[in-house]
């Protein structure tokens, strides 16, 4: 157990921190812990933590994915015309939604890996690129969900939110298995040190594709569940997600130098983040006042992951 | 040693040729691209992306990103257009400098995340410009702050000189003291091999840290300096007026030919890729392409360029 607590500290100081906003959160509103509150806490949390586990697949090759919010935007407007039908539509719909998530995020795999040019920058021209045809099919924010199916997806299941059920699919289905296989084996050695990871035979360019095309996934969808609860399509989305993401997956421990942190950190920070502007609005502050106090919870977190380094007698250790 | 010297003019000369080669690509649909008016109308507009990308590039050679430029440009724009809005003399005198102190004071602020607690410069120049953020709102209210710009400001934006915008040589100024302070003080090479190796710049015996620091006041003085010029083109400062200009920042050092991991790069390059941009977006919005359109071609064309650029490397 204390070997979990060791290998895991990054994952156990930020659900410990969850935990401890969320008690404060559900103390504080009004209507306290009953299913519906904890209902779209739950599905505000999920549409970040998609985008989160986007950006993490990416940052773990030592990547960095600015076009999540665009993949989002993008998948959402598709969403908005291929999700109104009714049953096999339906199915159907979903898979081409998030079909063409993949596909984003293997462009920018293939222009990664093939053209040889930095992620910031590729995905940084593509999210403009994926903004652009968002814009091209929703010029102004409409188009609708098939309401049932919406309702399925963001209610709740014996109590519990549906958000939930599917975080923990994705954790048990998704994560567990692919930790413990190859791929995910090489993702982290690739996001460690790609010429060990060559010189151990693996395939560096495919695996880092792949993991940008998981990325693409996720993002697509992120843009899915965002679809789900606006139950629209809106082009102008993107920026906003995509730097929360970043900051979610550094609040959830996974370290932008790549290699470092987990689905389930990424998972955790995109929940403390919105966990913290939801306790915002519920908060009592003067309105005005709490964008200031966000950012200042917001750099507090993450500067003290990084008190340890002023106490480093080594000097040398702190260029690591 | 003489070819790598040589490599790197073309790098340098290459976001120029291609801003030639699409201004003139471009009016042989509009013949209008080519007159003076436009071109040196194109110049003013650049100066205030310019002055930006000049303080990026100094962050990027140190392989760092300053992505607080938004609202350090924001925020500059409100304290000048504020002062000069109390109508007192001093005050308004006093507008420009307190605006560029500002901006070095976010500079410091973010020297303090990442040089001394390495915190990733792409994080924690994010929480600062949401800390920005937050004090805008919470001294404006959320809404345009009231004030106006000083004679001083909108002569450096909108003035002209014999027809040269004064912002051009203001741009232009900036980058020549930069570039005499990156090369004679010997700052520029610390800038580079700390984006190169770190830990050994540091055993060579420089003081990093005060580099960081250093690089990223200049940065945010630029920003701030953007910010005022700005205010002084739109004759106020608005709410999230430094959103649209941080991509593009980025864009443009990267065209300009320096590496987004530091280390290698110029102030030159920078210029030519600020050019580029401002003229790539310019002649989008003058043919009248949708904006769907114009975010999908801008997108395409930086990739491409960038696979120009690689592919000139491997070459060589």
């Amino acid at each position: 157990m204390l070997d979990v607590f060791k290998r895991y500290r990054r994952e156990c100081i930020a659900f410990f921190v969850l935990f401890a906003l969320l008690s404060l959160y559900i103390a504080t509103h009004p209507r306290g812990a009953s299913t519906y509150v904890m209902t779209i806490w739950a599905n505000q949390c999920l549409i970040l933590a998609l985008a989160a586990i986007a950006q993490f697949f990416v940052v773990v090759v030592r990547g960095i994915d600015l076009s999540v919010g665009a993949v989002m935007a993008l998948t959402n407007c598709a969403a908005s015309y291929l999700l109104n039908g009714s049953g096999f539509e339906l199915v159907y719909g979903s898979f081409m939604v998030i079909a063409l998530g993949t596909a984003c995020g293997l462009i920018n795999g293939l222009i990664v890996v093939f053209g040889r040019i930095q992620p910031i920058i590729v995905t940084l021209a593509t999210g403009s690129i994926f903004t652009g045809l968002a814009l091209l099919l929703r010029p102004t924010p409409g188009g609708s969900i098939n309401y049932d199916f919406a309702d399925a997806m963001t209610l709740d299941i014996v109590g519990i939110p549906t958000a939930v059920w599917i975080a923990l699919l994705i954790i048990l289905l998704f994560w567990f298995p692919l930790r413990q296989s190859g791929m995910g084996r090489s993702i982290y050695a690739i996001g460690s040190s790609e010429q060990a990871a060559f010189q151990s035979g693996i395939s560096v360019n495919t695996v880092r594709i792949i993991a940008f095309a998981l990325g693409g996934t996720f993002a697509g969808l992120a843009g899915s569940y965002f679809s789900y609860v606006t139950a629209t399509g809106d082009a102008g989305i993107a920026a906003n997600f995509t730097l929360n993401s970043i900051a979610a997956v550094v609040l959830g421990g996974v370290a932008l130098s790549g290699g470092v942190g987990t689905l389930i950190g990424a998972l955790l920070g995109a929940c403390i983040l919105k966990t913290i502007s939801s306790l915002m609005f519920f908060s009592g502050l003067p309105p005005l006042a709490q964008p200031l106090i966000e950012g200042l919870v917001l750099a507090t977190a993450i500067a003290i992951g990084s008190f340890g380094i002023l106490t480093e007698k080594n000097r040398l250790r702190v260029f690591d | 040693m003489n070819l790598r010297i040589k490599a790197s003019y073309i790098e340098i000369a290459f976001p120029f040729v291609a801003s030639v080669l699409m201004i003139l690509g471009a009016s042989t649909v509009f013949p209008e691209f080519l007159s003076a008016t436009y071109l040196l109308q194109q110049l003013q507009i650049a100066a205030f992306l310019g002055v930006i990308a000049l303080g990026a590039t100094v962050v990027i050679l140190l392989g760092h990103i300053d992505l607080s430029v938004p609202w350090a440009l924001g925020g500059a724009a409100i304290i000048s257009t504020t002062l000069v809005g109390t109508d007192h003399a001093v005050l308004t005198v006093l507008a420009v400098p307190a605006a560029l102190l500002f901006g070095a004071f976010v500079g410091i602020i973010n020297g303090i995340g990442v040089a001394w607690f390495r915190i990733p410069s792409m994080v924690w120049t994010l929480a600062v410009n949401s800390m920005l953020l937050g004090v805008a709102v919470l001294n404006t209210g959320g809404f345009n702050p009231k004030g106006a710009a000083s004679n001083l400001m909108i002569t450096l934006a909108t003035g002209q000189i014999a027809r040269v915008p004064v912002a051009f040589i203001v741009w232009i100024a900036l980058a020549i003291a930069m570039m005499l302070f990156l090369k004679r003080g010997g700052f520029g090479r610390y800038l580079s091999s700390i984006g190169y190796n770190e830990k050994a710049t540091y055993l060579a015996g420089v003081s990093t840290s005060g580099v960081i620091f250093i690089a990223f006041m200049i940065a945010g003085t630029c920003s701030a300096l953007g910010g005022v010029l700005l205010a002084g083109y739109a004759n106020q400062a608005y709410q999230s007026m430094g959103d649209p200009y941080l991509m593009p920042t980025i864009a443009a050092v990267v065209i300009g030919g320096t590496s987004i991991l530091g280390g290698k790069g110029s102030l030159v390059g920078t210029i030519g890729g600020v050019t580029f941009i401002t003229l790539l977006s310019s002649i989008l919005s003058v043919m009248q392409i949708s904006e769907a359109w114009r975010n999908i071609i801008f997108g395409c064309i930086i990739i491409v360029m960038l696979l120009l650029q690689t592919f000139k490397h491997r070459r060589s």
